[in-house]
């Protein structure tokens, strides 16, 4: 669908990733352009601003090497779009949705907008599904249900992509057969990390089942502001007209918002917090509240972004925007990771907070709620006294707080770091029964009556050992 | 008609020409889509206007029209019950037009036209009505009396009455002179409804919450902020608020946030049995919804739309509660369209005015005598998050916030962390509603009320300075007395002031509960401090089963808790005269025997 009837010759201002060209009545704003060169390279650029003046356009590759009078720029289209197929699952593409797996072109079924039109509330379903991950610190603390957009905040040299790929090996919906269609999304990813996941899509048996598209950290940094959007676009499709459950991962959102400040900077606006945009909020809110369930559809689309904490700082802008758009957080602490804990999930910092729609009698457990409460406050009593002791020895303890400082030693241990297994929701309920009966029934009082006695004795003979080390513990 | 054309694009800010004798904070329709818009500065003949949908695909020369009336909401019976977008447009007329993607430039009715209600008047032939006074009544959703009024700046003789089934439209009194009155107003968003004088703080607004009722009440009238960073639970607070508080009539503004968050509202309000009516929650609220990817614009007006609501419902004499969350979202709309406007930017980033803005929305709450007869008190009542950046309070939002409101309610992450909600920093909170409302709790509740709550913050602040000697030296270095109080202090965090939102017996307290609740732990600790200035070692003190049972009273439900309640309270009696009588220190009901 070429419209080449818009063309304007000569380019007035070139400046970092921006150009600016006269005539702005012939672009629409947020249009997707063509930027010829002289040499007869084209490159892909989008409107930023009209006025009847001129347009502000970025172009998604360098603007090394365009010059002032030959470069030509056309209207590609007054939106950008994407053509999307069923055919896309299975195939690779590069950050501007453009095949690189050596396939031919997909033949689209449809042509959708990136930028994507916001669900009207009303016909959102909630989304209740518990997804039984297998990790004890998700299931348990922090459960994920489909159709939530949980991310991991992850710090540099945290194992988040082991546990990102942990996550899409084990997850089921229990009582389904149906797996996910994974979407991924790379952002400025390194070429070692991108293979690591493309090598776990296909350990798990996922290649033809994902659709992948890669932004790496040599390519265009302004690419990365699309990536993302095609790859939603893509999960939508596949979720609200194919009926697939579509699993997004975009990684690293850091890098994304690194090239959203990029163009901030370059267009001379006023910056927020670190220099970031003022408009970061909703930017994001734009890509994460794409996730989520539709009245009437059988599809859903949950989403896992991961994002790499500056100095693991969690009051960051791009982690504190992010906490505050998505529906929780799993957060990794380095101090979990040096202490051979994987994953190494700091589960007090951590959160989901669509977690009470998907537990509970009939979904997991009846005590689900209760003991995860039971357990939050025993473990951050114990962390207290960790930097009580810390100061003051350990003999001015009374007998309970030493019991509170061994739970906290063996929730760490074994209860969060499970290694490389696979635990049914039932295991994990278990363990923590086990932990907690360290305590008096007196100390539980996150825990009704009638709970204690229904499953303080009697579920526990079989329950495995909490002091078990994990059989294999990740590099 | 005025008709301009466009000639500069920027996201939601759109500057046209040609739009002579347009006036300011008139709405625009924008381009071939027809996209609502917002004119917010006028330059000659250019208007600048911030468009309340998106403006993508848009090109400079398209049209721009003005409909030559500012923003307004449409008031009249239709409106419980409802879910509206930012500009009052109803989220379910737009699915029944464009399917689950709000689609672009939709015109749909405010309210809706051909449904029809029953009018019952309350004048007749030849009476003078005077603005505000009530023409009638209409029977809105379940027991709910929706009076129909005269609009502000309407006075006259009533020449005819009609009487049954109307639509919204039809006339259903006329005046001498020709002016016929139907059962819709409209009014400007932007201007506060009119009443006759506001009263001062009398009765609180009772929120159901232990820590909100006891330690920082509000007043009904009276507007509170909830700041805390992310993941303290904000969103929680505000919708448990919205189910148990004694308001008549909720406004939910969700400005800026999560899509998932107003289906759990919607999902779960329209279920809720609301104490009052016996019939669903979602009967007697209004929620004005426009989530974090829906138009920026549209944000900054959702406050404005929902307050006029609440106004509204006010002028009728309801009490009403206007829940916005969260203010910082509105904040940050201010600050884009002010940025993209390119004015001289203050704090942050945020535009100069963002302080007046704030001053002048919190003041649209209060308790106010309201215009015409018969003669009725009515108030709206704002309880605001504010989701400060990294969760820090210094920030421009929750500052100019804290200047305005009468209560600050702050959200701590570490309390949130060890998963003690609702998560409010009782050292750092505060209200300043509560010595003009003592004699109401005095006379309602107890006299013991003030005497009770003024031992509890005194345990909790000796508890905050002994905190710190033991982050020193330790616990073991305490006095048994000191020991007693750090003991307390932990009972009143897990056993008071922690209250489950999602609990089915603890989700709401009433008062005569929570005064019982503080007694029996105040009549505990003062029984302890009377052993031990005897010599009775803490250890044994602390060993008692009866402390549990204290701990535990939340456990029981409002019904047979005042039963239960005079048994403990003899039993603690009891427990104390048997004390040095080891084999007789349990509680005689039996429960605490059960061997855990």
């Amino acid at each position: 669908m070429d419209l080449l009837t818009k063309e304007y010759k000569g380019v007035n201002y070139i400046s970092g990733p921006l150009i600016f060209v006269e005539g702005g009545k012939r672009f629409s704003y947020n249009a997707m352009v063509e930027v010829l060169l002289p040499n007869g390279e084209v490159r892909t650029g989008q409107v930023l601003e009209v006025s009847s003046e001129y347009a502000c356009i970025e172009v998604l590759e360098q603007t090394t090497g365009l010059e002032v009078v030959q470069t030509t720029v056309r209207l590609k289209e007054e939106v950008a779009r994407l053509p999307v197929s069923r055919d896309m699952v299975g195939r690779v593409f590069n950050g501007r949705g453009e095949p690189i797996d050596g396939l031919p072109e997909v033949i689209s079924e449809k042509r959708m907008e990136i930028t994507g039109t916001p669900i009207n509330p009303v016909s959102r379903a909630k989304p209740n599904e518990f997804i039984q991950t297998g990790i004890s610190a998700i299931d348990g603390n922090n459960t994920l249900v489909r159709g939530q957009k949980l991310p991991i905040f992850s710090g540099a040299g945290l194992p988040a992509n082991e546990l990102a790929s942990q996550i899409l090996r084990q997850s089921t919906v229990l009582g389904e057969e149906t797996q996910f269609v994974v979407v991924f999304a790379a952002m400025g990813i390194t070429q070692r990390e991108a293979s690591f996941f493309l090598r776990s899509f296909e350990d798990s048996g996922a290649t033809g089942k994902a659709v992948c598209f890669l932004n790496l950290a040599d390519d265009p940094t302004i690419e990365r502001l699309l990536t993302p959007r095609f790859a939603l676009t893509v999960a939508e499709y596949l979720a609200f007209e194919r009926d697939y459950h579509v699993l997004v991962i975009l990684t690293d959102m850091t890098n994304y918002c690194e090239a959203l400040r990029e163009i901030s900077t370059a267009r001379e606006e006023i910056p927020g917090r670190r220099g970031y945009p003022g408009y970061m909020y909703s930017d994001l809110a734009s890509l994460y509240e794409r996730a989520g369930r539709i009245k009437g559809k059988k599809g859903s689309i949950t989403q896992i972004p991961i994002l790499t904490m500056p100095d693991d700082d969690i009051t960051h802008p791009i982690a504190d925007l992010t906490g505050y758009i998505t529906e929780g957080q799993i957060v990794l602490s380095r101090h979990l990771h040096h202490a051979s804990v994987y994953p190494p999930i700091d589960v007090l910092l951590c959160l989901s907070r669509l977690m009470n729609n998907g537990i509970g009698a009939g979904k997991t457990r009846k005590d689900h709620r209760q003991v995860v409460d039971q357990l939050y406050a025993c473990y951050a009593h114990g962390r207290d006294l960790r930097r009580l002791i810390a100061i003051v020895g350990g003999e001015a303890l009374s007998e309970l707080d030493k019991k509170y400082l061994r739970f906290a030693e063996a929730f760490e241990n074994g209860f969060i770091g499970q290694g490389d297994t696979n635990r049914t929701i039932e295991d994990t309920l278990n363990l923590a029964w086990r932990l907690l009966k360290m305590f008096p029934g007196s100390e539980l009082h996150r825990i009704n009556r009638e709970v204690i006695t229904e499953y303080f004795e009697e579920i526990l003979e079989e329950a495995p050992s909490p002091y078990y080390k994990p059989e294999e513990t990740m590099p | 008609m005025i008709r301009g054309k466009i000639i500069k694009i920027s996201g939601p800010a759109v500057i046209a020409g040609g739009m002579t004798g347009a006036k300011m904070n008139d709405i625009v329709r924008v381009g071939n889509l027809g996209l609502i818009g917002e004119i917010i500065r006028l330059d000659r003949d250019t208007a600048f206007i911030q468009v309340y949908e998106d403006t993508s695909g848009l090109f400079v020369g398209e049209p721009v029209e003005s409909t030559d009336e500012p923003l307004i909401v449409e008031l009249g019976p239709g409106l419980l019950g409802g879910i509206f977008d930012g500009i009052q447009r109803p989220l379910d007329e737009i699915e029944k037009q464009s399917g689950f993607w709000m689609a672009r430039g939709l015109i749909v009715n405010r309210l809706d036209r051909e449904k029809t209600w029953h009018f019952s008047p309350r004048v007749k032939k030849g009476d003078t009505v005077q603005e505000g006074d009530t023409l009638g009544e209409v029977k809105e959703t379940g027991v709910f009396l929706h009076k129909i009024m005269v609009p502000p700046g309407i006075s006259g003789v009533v020449k005819e009455v009609k009487k049954g089934e109307f639509k919204v439209e039809d006339t259903v009194v006329s005046l001498e002179g020709g002016r016929q009155l139907s059962m819709i107003q409209k009014w400007p968003v932007r201007r506060p409804r009119p009443f006759r004088k506001k009263t001062p703080p009398e009765e609180p607004f009772i929120t159901g919450q232990r820590v909100f009722d006891l330690l920082f009440p509000i007043t009904l009238g009276g507007n509170a902020i909830v700041p805390g960073g992310f993941g303290t639970g904000k969103t929680v607070v505000e919708q448990t608020l919205a189910k148990y508080s004694n308001a008549d009539i909720l406004v939910y503004v969700g400005c800026g946030e999560r899509g998932n968050e107003i289906t759990d509202v919607l999902t779960e309000f329209p279920h809720l049995e609301d104490p009052k009516t016996g019939g669903p929650l979602m009967s007697r609220t209004i929620l004005v919804v426009n989530t974090s990817n829906m138009p920026i614009a549209a944000r900054e007006a959702s406050i404005y739309t929902g307050i006029t609501l609440a106004e509204y419902y006010r002028d009728m004499g309801f009490n009403v509660a206007l829940m916005a969350d969260s203010t910082s979202r509105w904040a940050e709309a201010l600050r884009e369209i002010s940025s993209r406007l390119e004015e001289m930017p203050g704090e942050e980033g945020f535009p100069t005015y963002l302080a007046t803005r704030l001053a002048s929305f919190y003041e649209r709450s209060g308790r106010v005598e309201c215009l015409g007869g018969p003669g009725r008190l009515g108030s709206v009542t704002i309880v605001g998050a504010v989701s400060p950046p990294g969760g820090d309070f210094s920030e421009p939002v929750t500052q100019h916030s804290m200047r305005v409101s009468g209560a600050f309610w702050a959200l701590d992450a570490h309390l949130a962390y060890r998963r003690h909600f609702p998560a409010i920093n009782w050292h750092k909170s505060y209200t300043l509603y509560y010595q003009p409302m003592k004699d109401w709790y005095l006379k309602n509740v107890s006299p013991q009320w003030d005497n009770l709550r003024t031992q509890m913050l005194q345990i909790q602040q000796k508890d905050a300075e002994l905190q710190e000697v033991v982050q020193l030296v330790g616990p073991d270095a305490l006095q048994d007395a000191e020991r007693l109080i750090l003991e307390s202090a932990r009972m009143l965090r897990d056993g008071f002031l922690q209250q489950h939102a999602f609990s089915p017996v603890d989700a709401s307290c009433s008062l005569n509960k929570q005064y019982k609740m503080l007694t029996a732990f105040i009549l505990f600790y003062e029984k302890c401090k009377k052993e031990i200035e005897a010599g009775t070692p803490v250890t044994t003190l602390l060993r008692l089963p009866v402390r549990e049972e204290i701990s535990r009273l939340k456990e029981i439900p409002e019904e047979r808790f005042d039963e239960h309640y005079a048994r403990l309270e003899e039993g603690i009696k009891e427990v104390f005269e048997n004390l040095h009588k080891p084999e007789l220190t349990g509680v005689n009901d039996g429960s605490a025997d059960k061997g855990i």
